[in-house]
């Protein structure tokens, strides 16, 4: 049963991915993308990591694709004012991005070979035992995230604030 | 073998069958919402109110859906076809599918069986429950965009801007609850409300969380999305039929649910002092919650027909400058009350 749902996830996931890079609609593309983020989520809930499945939904489907669709919609983007590239440029491109995956497939060629450890505890995605692991054996990776977000909050709103003089 | 296939296939029957029950409750409420809606208007107004179709014009709703079913369903030349076809039913989508982790009740003896009612016990139920309200923006994104009208550009771009900043206040004084009760479930959340709500430990919290309930839903003071006199319709200008129809059912289910949940997270659930959820064989539960729901309805509405609507820049400054504070300020004071008093 979880296998073939899977399976379905993972071909939904892969041909929501294809969709999002192949249309030509900035806004069909932002749809695509919500939907392979759906397609993950079900997988976090098939290794039972609810909190991760519906967090992944708020921060990613729920708060920045949002605003990436609010963008998309403020510019109005649409295929009339695509800058349309030459072919010249569409071959470089294409032989520069297919060298970059020979790059990558040789370096992780023979390299994904870490036994994955089976799941001898189906509790351990439950939040309270999340919280547990964070705030003892990751006390400060998780801190130091945390200051990096306030950082990034406090660096926002100067940004914002940037033509009031202070 | 056979009594697991037995087993299981009880449990699909028994989620199945309530969560049918559920969407027709969900449903009827919600027509009967824009009823009660017209009639609390009315009154506040100083008129009658529906009163043709049917005794006190009870059947009003019917009409209202007959008229909605039979219009002609316009779909503008420019508009992106499938996109505004997806708009109004992603957006009721979304909204029916909060009531599945709202406990309604403790188990209903019917029949001999036990049922339990809710459908998903979910250890995140309160996450779910933000993540859809999240979503719910989506719907209308798309359809004011998709419209290709400006003015229905504007409202999409309103509401969800709106939306978005109301969300983080919302979310903050969520966070106070959690931190009382130590668990994101909601069944959880309401057992531990037996004796004491969590009203009178969270006051603040309570009225952040109520404003920014009517800030999610669109409600007035905060219906920014379909300002009439700025913006025609809002959103939804350009629909027509029962596209229109699912926009303005999606947002009485919306005040629906953000009225059940703000019972079960402040004000106990399906516990009321002297009563017992089992009575009636545990139909007393939904009787009290629902109650309960219906109570915050009419606030929401008394609110929407007594205050003005905000201006936009007000509504913004509410919501960042106020709200958020204010809500970090009641989660400091949770954080302290926990730590000193051990409640």
């Amino acid at each position: 049963m979880a296998q073939y749902l899977f399976l379905t996830l993972a071909a939904l996931s892969i041909l929501a991915a294809l969709g999002m890079v192949f249309s030509r609609n900035p806004v069909h593309s932002v749809l695509f993308l919500i939907f392979t983020f759906f397609c993950i989520a079900g997988q976090y809930i098939l290794l039972n990591a609810q909190f991760l499945a519906v967090v992944h939904i708020i921060v990613y489907a729920g708060a920045i694709m949002v605003l990436f669709l609010f963008v998309l919609m403020l510019l109005n983007l649409n295929k009339d004012t695509e800058p349309q590239k030459s072919t010249i440029w569409r071959i470089t491109a294409g032989i520069a991005s297919g060298m970059l995956l020979v790059t990558l497939v040789g370096a992780l060629r023979g390299g994904i070979q870490v036994s994955i450890p089976e799941n001898t505890n189906d509790q351990v995605g439950l939040v309270e035992n999340l919280g547990k692991v964070l705030f003892t054996d990751f006390v400060v990776p998780f801190e130091i995230a945390g200051i990096l977000f306030l950082a990034a909050m406090v660096g926002a709103v100067l940004v914002g604030k940037r033509d009031l003089k202070a | 073998m056979t009594a697991l296939l037995l087993f299981s296939l009880g449990i699909i029957i028994e989620k199945a069958t309530l969560i049918l029950v559920l969407f027709l409750v969900t449903l009827g409420v919600a027509a009967y919402a824009t009823y009660g809606e017209r009639k609390i208007a009315a009154f506040f107004q100083d008129r009658l109110g529906p009163s043709n179709a049917g005794p006190w014009g009870l059947l009003q709703p019917i009409a209202d859906g007959v008229k909605m079913f039979t219009k002609e369903d316009f779909i503008p030349n420019q508009s992106e076809r499938w996109i505004y076809i997806l708009a109004p039913g992603a957006f009721i989508f979304v909204a029916l599918m909060a009531s599945a982790v709202i406990p309604w009740g403790t188990t209903l003896t019917l029949g001999g069986l036990n049922w339990n009612l809710q459908v998903a016990d979910v250890n995140i139920g309160i996450l779910y429950v933000v993540g859809l309200a999240s979503l719910g923006v989506y719907g209308i994104m798309l359809g004011g965009w998709s419209s290709n009208n400006k003015f229905s550009l504007y409202g999409a771009i309103r509401a969800s801007s709106q939306m978005i900043s109301y969300e983080l206040a919302m979310g903050l004084s969520l966070i106070a609850i959690v931190m009382l009760s130590g668990s994101l479930s909601l069944r959880t959340i309401i057992e531990q409300q037996a004796d004491v709500w969590n009203v009178v430990y969270q006051p603040l919290g309570f009225i952040l969380f109520l404003t920014c309930s009517l800030a999610e839903c669109n409600r007035a003071p905060f219906d920014m999305a379909e300002c009439e006199t700025e913006l025609i319709g809002g959103y939804h200008t350009e629909y027509s039929s029962m596209k229109l129809g699912f926009f303005l059912f999606a947002e009485y289910i919306n005040m629906f649910i953000s009225c059940t949940v703000i019972s079960c997270l402040y004000f106990g659930g399906y516990y009321f002092p002297g009563l017992d959820p089992n009575w009636l064989g545990g139909l007393m539960g939904p009787i009290i919650l629902l109650s309960k729901s219906f109570f915050f309805i009419f606030v929401f509405m008394w609110i929407r027909w007594t205050l003005p609507r905000f201006r936009y820049d007000q509504l913004m400054h509410l919501g960042w400058k106020s709200l958020i504070p204010l809500a970090i300020l009641n989660m400091l004071l949770t954080g302290a009350g926990i730590l000193f008093f051990d409640k």
